[in-house]
């Protein structure tokens, strides 16, 4: 793509998701729509994250701890200490990627199947000690979460508090697009960087890698890092949205979707979570109709998916491109 | 000469096998020095001590007097000890000429931070990385091949891109892991030129090889193995005469050693 034509992209994404989309909702009244959306939204970021560890070479199945670890972290914070839901967010962050760095350390020396298992066990555990952990009150979980406050820098307010708004759905919603267009900014530098390069590198061939004087320890845990850090910050939102967060929140049905969405949507593309996580959960939706034979249909249609188009939904347009 | 590389007293034990068995030798700057031995001789063991992928159980490998062996890999390749690979190893889904660019890493001052942002020091390292790429590429005869996904060069090719990757690192010694397993006649001898080439760049280099004909013809020195211990050092000429490593070419067939 020219310049020109990725700039005209950019801004007919920005002016559908900031202003088509809730023209669309207020004009035809569904206005549960926002919530469904805002949900994408924020899997899309978490699944950005998952992306990301696939980038280096590892199948990433525990994306749910951290977005557990990123509500609890900003629910406690919030609640215990009284914190505003602001600065909670980072916080919620940079906490997942400190433990991600910790947990790293020792399991990204693993490669394929084995580092899958132990990141699918590692959903398990977090859902475990929340709820054997005091501080989390276990199974009652964390309820009543106040909505977020306004966040005003110089005495200037920025963003209102949200339990004064008349629509919080529409400012939940515009809050986690605007940070899933951060999120993907950043993904795309990161890939369109020498680092996507690198992260290339480590991909195909790791001893090759560390041969050249790539430090292949040290960059495997700063994406991991990056990974959790998405991962946390839309798990604290999740926990903001429906002002409740327990043990059960994410599951390891959740880790393992956010690597299907990665699936879905291609590996090979830095858009394909957005693209996956958008067709798997409206998806779902539609086949709700279905009844008990949702999950039958559901799961057939994703194992005729990976067997036709095993580079994802956006391999289509590589696809279509070669035959014009 | 100056002595580059020394290798003394290198052992490594696997449990109860001892796959280098007390190994001494030094490399002098811009040599050609090739290691041989018949199958199992721990050739490569020795490759991979002191590349660093492997702990010697005892003994060191120094480079210009500096300690390297026990580094990791990717601070021994800093150091200037850079390895190829037996196998065609290189980055599969990478254009030939991405293949180079991003062995550049080493020589590259920028940070990752710089790199995201796209510091002042990113662009220019970005740029003189193309550059000497695009020199090492038509150096080594790639130049056509510059933007073909590597995955689809043909074998000969595959083994100059694997040299290209390590040239690009800027080593003082390159490793080469049997560059001419495999060739026919005719790409052995293109490869004995490249070779030859390189060390006229300046480059000492440091070859396990089992093709005789080849290892006579390019060499300065060479180093026998056999059962992990050392049986030989000298020229071609010396080699070929010694008869320990006779002994050890099948006790006889004076065709193994190019006689």
């Amino acid at each position: 793509m020219t310049r020109n034509l990725k700039i005209a992209a950019v801004a007919a994404f920005l002016a559908i998701v900031f202003v088509a989309v809730p023209v669309a909702i207020s004009w035809s009244g569904r206005f549960d729509l926002y919530y469904t959306l805002t949900s994408v939204a924020l899997l899309s970021i978490a699944s950005a994250g998952v992306w990301l560890t696939f980038y280096i070479g590892r199948i990433n199945i525990g994306q749910g701890a951290y977005a557990l670890m990123g509500g609890y972290v900003s629910a406690i914070l919030v609640m215990n200490h009284g914190w505003s839901f602001w600065p909670t967010l980072p916080a919620a962050g940079l906490f997942c990627a400190a433990a991600s760095v910790l947990i790293g350390l020792p399991i990204l020396r693993l490669r394929g199947v084995y580092f899958a298992m132990v990141t699918l066990v590692l959903t398990e555990v977090v859902r475990l000690l929340a709820l054997a952990l005091p501080i989390t009150n276990g199974a009652k979980g964390i309820v009543s979460i106040p909505l977020p406050g306004a966040l005003s820098i110089f005495g200037l307010t920025i963003i209102p508090d949200f339990a004064t708004l008349q629509n919080s759905r529409l400012a939940f919603y515009l809050l986690a697009v605007a940070l899933m267009v951060v999120c993907f900014a950043v993904m795309y530098r990161l890939v369109n960087s020498r680092i996507g390069k690198l992260c290339q590198s480590l991909q195909q061939n790791e001893e090759l890698a560390s041969s050249i004087g790539v430090n292949i320890a040290y960059l495997r845990i700063v994406a991991y890092a990056v990974s959790s850090f998405f991962g946390g910050v839309a798990g604290a939102i999740f926990a903001a949205i429906s002002q409740s967060i327990y043990p059960s929140s994410f599951t390891v049905t959740d880790s393992v979707n956010f690597m299907l969405n990665c699936f879905l949507g291609g590996l090979g593309y830095v858009f394909g979570p957005m693209l996956g996580t958008l067709v798997l959960y409206f998806g779902w939706d539609l086949l709700f109709q279905t009844g008990q034979f949702q999950l039958l249909i559901y799961s057939g249609l994703m194992i005729v998916l990976m067997l036709v188009l095993p580079n994802g939904l956006l391999s289509l347009s590589e696809a279509i491109r070669k035959k014009g | 000469m100056a002595e580059l590389l020394e290798v003394s007293g290198l052992t490594k034990r696997f449990g109860g096998l001892v796959a280098v068995n007390d190994v001494s030798f030094s490399v002098r700057e811009k040599e050609i020095l090739s290691v041989i031995g018949p199958n199992g001789a721990g050739k490569s063991t020795l490759f991979k001590l002191i590349a660093s992928f492997l702990r010697p159980t005892s003994g060191e490998v120094r480079l210009k007097g500096e300690r390297i062996s026990g580094l990791a890999p990717h601070i021994a390749a800093r150091k200037g000890v850079v390895r190829t690979f037996q196998e065609t190893t290189i980055f599969k889904s990478m254009s030939v000429r991405d293949n180079v660019i991003i062995a550049h890493h080493l020589r590259s001052r920028a940070n990752l931070l710089g790199f995201f942002l796209g510091t002042a020091t990113a662009r220019s390292d970005e740029a003189a990385f193309g550059a000497s790429a695009d020199e090492i590429l038509a150096l080594l005869g790639l130049s056509s091949l510059a933007d073909e996904i590597a995955r689809n060069l043909p074998h000969g090719h595959l083994r100059a891109l694997g040299i290209a990757i390590g040239l690009a690192t800027n080593p003082s010694i390159l490793l080469l892991d049997e560059p001419f397993a495999g060739m026919n006649h005719e790409e052995t001898m293109r490869m004995v030129d490249m070779v030859r080439r390189l060390r006229e760049r300046g480059l000492t280099i440091l070859l396990v090889e089992h093709d005789m004909p080849a290892v006579m013809k390019i060499s300065d020195r060479l180093v026998v193995l056999n059962f992990g211990q050392k049986i030989g050092e000298g020229t071609p000429a010396e080699i070929q005469a010694n008869e320990k490593v006779i002994e050890a070419y099948l006790g006889s067939e004076d065709e193994a050693i190019g006689l």
